[in-house]
């Protein structure tokens, strides 16, 4: 059942604002998302400032400023800074986005920055996406095949080859599924549209030899049939793709293999 | 999932009183609240029916009733609903098979079926008054 609201310990109060850095004339204000398991406190929201003379223009620049000059205490996944990698995957300006990839000037005002919605926060900015892994491992994301192995390579028409763009650029960062109310509601049974379109992405390769099987583990109200085709998925992709189309050929799948 | 005492004192990350309002999410929401308006909808009816059955001067109060401003108002609110129902429930059929789904179009559907939903129920009511 939904809960709308947050639970008792996970409420947020009015945090620390940290001193503006001396002598900086073009200021921009971020507002975190903090929480430390070291003490039993309750998540809070910070105020920093950041020098936007003496940073780079994307969010993820103004979150290193603030960790590297102003509170190191700071927690973030980050890596390759390009959106490749999708570890810096939270909620920036009420969207799920990549931190590396969103503009601070595509932001209006104070930079809010909090993490994916709805997970259980292992720090600050870090929530534990340890269900939604689990979830991709369940739909067995790799190529299954009867048929004795060729001595190459498994081949693939350009046609087939192409079904597969706008699927495999995924970087299963799950912008998607956290920005999906469905997945906030029923994450414990829906897959959410992340795993949702790279099961698709399994059903439609011409190599794979399960696709009856895959469509027979989806085949469920809730891992499947829970997406009401809200839109937030194709909304928050940063990669720009659309796991509500897939899931909308998933579906039509499922009735085209009973007619 | 096990949950150690690490795990189970994480506080879970908020949601959706952070996330920024999207047009069809908004209208998902409003296709939610409006369907399940419409059983009171159904309810009214029914009650009007009923009320029909009943004998002439029990119809007449409830006509009475559904004359007032306040039955107006829960008149209009009942048509309203129900146009943007079913305005919804066209788009997640045209999505069913696949169709106008980007990001774009879908957004556009949503600002769309939401204008439409208004303009439709007006017009029903001008008509509604012109013939009678």
């Amino acid at each position: 059942m939904a809960e709308l609201t947050l639970p008792k310990n996970s409420t947020m109060s009015e945090g620390k604002t940290w001193p503006k850095p001396e002598g900086a004339k073009n200021i921009r204000e971020f507002r975190i998302y903090r929480w430390s398991p070291d003490d039993d406190a309750n998540p809070t929201i910070d105020t920093y400032h950041v020098d936007m003379d003496d940073c780079g223009p994307m969010v993820l620049d103004g979150l290193l400023y603030i960790k590297n000059k102003i509170d190191p205490t700071l927690t973030l996944r980050r890596s390759c800074r390009e959106g490749i990698c999708g570890s810096c995957a939270m909620n920036i300006d009420g969207t799920n986005t990549l931190a590396c990839t969103k503009g601070m000037d595509e932001v209006n005002g104070t930079v809010k920055v909090y993490p994916l919605p709805h997970l259980p926060v292992v720090k600050d900015l870090v929530p534990d996406l340890t269900n939604f892994y689990a979830q991709h491992r369940s739909i067995e994301p790799w190529l299954k095949t009867t048929t004795p192995a060729p001595e190459k390579e498994w081949k693939q028409s350009h046609e087939d080859r192409q079904k597969l763009d706008g699927l495999y650029e995924c970087i299963l960062c799950a912008c998607c599924s956290t920005s999906c109310p469905s997945y906030w509601w029923n994450g414990d049974r829906y897959l959410g549209p992340a795993v949702l379109l790279q099961a698709y992405r399994w059903l439609i390769d011409s190599r794979d030899e399960s696709t009856g099987e895959r469509l027979d583990d989806l085949e469920d109200p809730f891992r499947l049939y829970r997406c009401h085709t809200i839109m937030n998925c194709a909304q928050a992709c940063p990669k720009g793709l659309n796991p509500a189309k897939a899931i909308a050929e998933v579906k039509k799948m499922m009735v085209e293999r009973r007619v | 999932m096990s949950s150690t005492s690490a795990q189970s004192k994480r506080p879970l990350s908020p949601h959706l009183s952070i996330y920024k309002p999207i047009p069809t999410m908004v209208m998902s929401i409003m296709h939610r609240i409006t369907g399940c308006a419409l059983y009171a909808g159904t309810l009214l009816v029914a009650w009007w029916l009923i009320a029909a059955a009943t004998g002439e001067a029990y119809f007449n109060w409830v006509n009475g009733f559904f004359a007032s401003w306040f039955g107006i108002l829960v008149m209009f609110g009942y048509t309203w609903a129900l146009v943007l129902h079913m305005l919804g429930g066209l788009r997640h059929f045209v999505w069913d098979t696949g169709s106008l789904m980007s990001k774009q179009t879908s957004t556009k559907l949503a600002y769309a079926s939401m204008v439409a939903s208004i303009v439709i129920t007006v017009l029903i009511w001008i008509v509604g008054y012109s013939v009678t």
